[in-house]
């Protein structure tokens, strides 16, 4: 494989949920195209290390356990793991939801993420339908001082925007990509109109064109049961995964003119001319 | 009620929520977190089912696992029509024979699909390699049923059989499986897509059908 550049080998990646990793079930996975092995010790310290091509215990991994996640990094990370205080406040429930594996760019997921257009034809009659197809005039803001890009004012119309939710809504999007492959998006609170709800994926890049996604829900919700709120997320993202696998190249092409846009995917453009600017190669064309 | 415990991405519940939906009967999900929390392999749920497996339903004192025998039974007591589990020696022998293939050999599609969307250790090419067998015998018999008249795998109305062989057939992508090959099976699945009482799942891209 080239070289990796150095935005994507510095940041710290999820590779697994703190509940699943237990000292009876190490991960063995891959991250960046290497080989690692996470593994919970007795003492309930997590773990990681890069495995070798013969597969024996290479350098140790740095690994932090933050929002109920597991994360490590291959490079030297500027700054800590981004900032989500939702995850601390009283009420909130933290639904992890799993790993999905999809054969495509960690790029294509970040983008697919944050583009509302495909809602009616994708998840139809759950986060869009025909013939309310319109995607409002939204902003999107590269927040200089923490490099995060924002997509705000994204109203939508969902006929059942959450779990929770029984009737259509005009729902109110805010995205936030806190680094080039993790993505949260915050969404009107069907239950409490004063509050968001959280959806984040957290691609772990297995190579280029392979990866694991994580995702969880941060929510209010007095009402489903994890088991609930799971099965809707998985559903969401099953049919995400079928679009993301049939577009080509996998790699996400950052070259001028490469594919073409409309106004609906400004967030799109500017992502991808954000990650551009910082260097990413790992997974663009 | 009829109770079906179910899991949202598993086309095994999938045949028994599209009976449902099909005959129109009221029902009540009890969503069984199948992934990651592997409740199907937990006391409660052994106790409904001991192979650990979805779907489960429970309909008063009668729990029935395996989603062929559900289909059996749900059309038995609720199809009014008698159609979709037909009276008929010759035309119930039928319908069993390619409802066991739903069950049976298309399901090597289904063991596909939860290696690469779920990372189950299976043998991928193994079972890639069989569902493609298995899709071939399909796509020959669609083909000369059609050459008969008929549209459908057990005669000339749908039956339980189809309901047992759709999902896993319309759902192989998500397991790299390719249809490209099988013009007489995407032919029935577009057909299968027009029954009254269809309902999707994700991973069936029910909108791009026509």
């Amino acid at each position: 494989m080239t070289q990796i550049d150095s935005t994507t080998l510095n940041q710290w990646y999820v590779i697994q949920s703190s509940a699943a990793l237990t000292p009876s079930q190490p991960r063995k996975t891959r991250l960046l195209g290497r080989d690692i092995l996470a593994v919970r010790q007795e003492d309930g310290q997590a773990t990681a290390w890069e495995v070798s091509t013969k597969g024996e215990q290479g350098q140790a991994l740095p690994v932090r356990e933050c929002y109920d996640y597991v994360w490590t990094t291959l490079g030297e990370p500027d700054g800590d793991i981004f900032s989500m205080p939702e995850f601390y406040e009283d009420g909130r429930r933290m639904v992890v939801c799993g790993i999905a594996t999809v054969q495509t760019s960690p790029g294509r997921i970040i983008e697919n993420f944050l583009d509302m257009s495909h809602f009616p034809f994708v998840h139809t009659d759950v986060l869009g339908a025909e013939p309310d197809t319109e995607v409002n005039n939204y902003k999107v803001n590269l927040r200089k001082d923490v490099n995060e890009l924002w997509a705000t004012e994204c109203g939508f119309y969902q006929p059942k925007a959450m779990a929770s939710a029984t009737e259509g809504i005009e729902v109110d999007y805010q995205y936030r990509v806190a680094n080039p492959f993790a993505a949260i998006l915050y969404k009107t609170c069907p239950d409490r109109a004063d509050a968001m709800d959280l959806v984040g994926i957290l691609p772990q890049p297995l190579d280029e064109t392979n990866c694991d996604i994580h995702y969880f829900m941060l929510v209010f919700d007095d009402v489903n049961s994890d088991q609930e709120l799971i099965q809707f997320q998985q559903g969401i993202l099953m049919q995400d995964r079928v679009i993301l696998e049939n577009q080509r190249p996998r790699e996400l092409p950052l070259q001028r003119g490469a594919e073409i846009t409309i106004r609906a995917d400004a967030a799109s453009i500017q992502y991808r001319r954000w990650i551009k600017e910082m260097g990413v190669g790992f997974g663009t064309l | 009620m009829i109770k079906l415990y179910d899991y949202i991405l598993s086309g095994s519940c999938y045949k028994v929520r599209l009976m449902l939906n099909i005959l129109n009967i009221e029902y009540e999900v009890v969503p069984v977190d199948f992934y990651p929390g592997l409740e199907h392999k937990k006391p409660e749920m052994l106790a409904l089912n001991p192979l650990g497996q979805l779907p489960v339903m429970v309909d008063g004192d009668l729990v029935l696992r395996d989603a062929q025998s559900i289909l059996v039974y749900l059309a038995s007591k609720f199809d009014d029509s008698n159609s979709w589990f037909p009276d008929d020696a010759a035309a119930r022998g039928q319908v069993a024979m390619w409802t066991a293939f739903g069950g049976g050999e298309i399901m090597a599609a289904s063991a596909a699909r939860l290696h690469d969307v779920l990372n189950y250790p299976f043998d991928i090419d193994q079972q890639r390699k069989s569902a493609h067998a298995a899709f071939v015998i399909l796509d020959d018999h669609i083909a000369e049923q059609e050459i008969m008249g008929l549209d459908w795998l057990a005669g000339g109305a749908p039956t339980i059989a189809d309901i047992a062989c759709f999902p896993y057939v319309s759902l192989s992508e998500d397991g790299g499986i390719s249809r490209e090959e099988y013009p007489a099976i995407e032919r029935w699945l577009r057909r299968f897509m027009d029954i009254p009482g269809f309902i999707d799942m994700p991973g069936v891209l029910q909108h791009w059908r026509n």
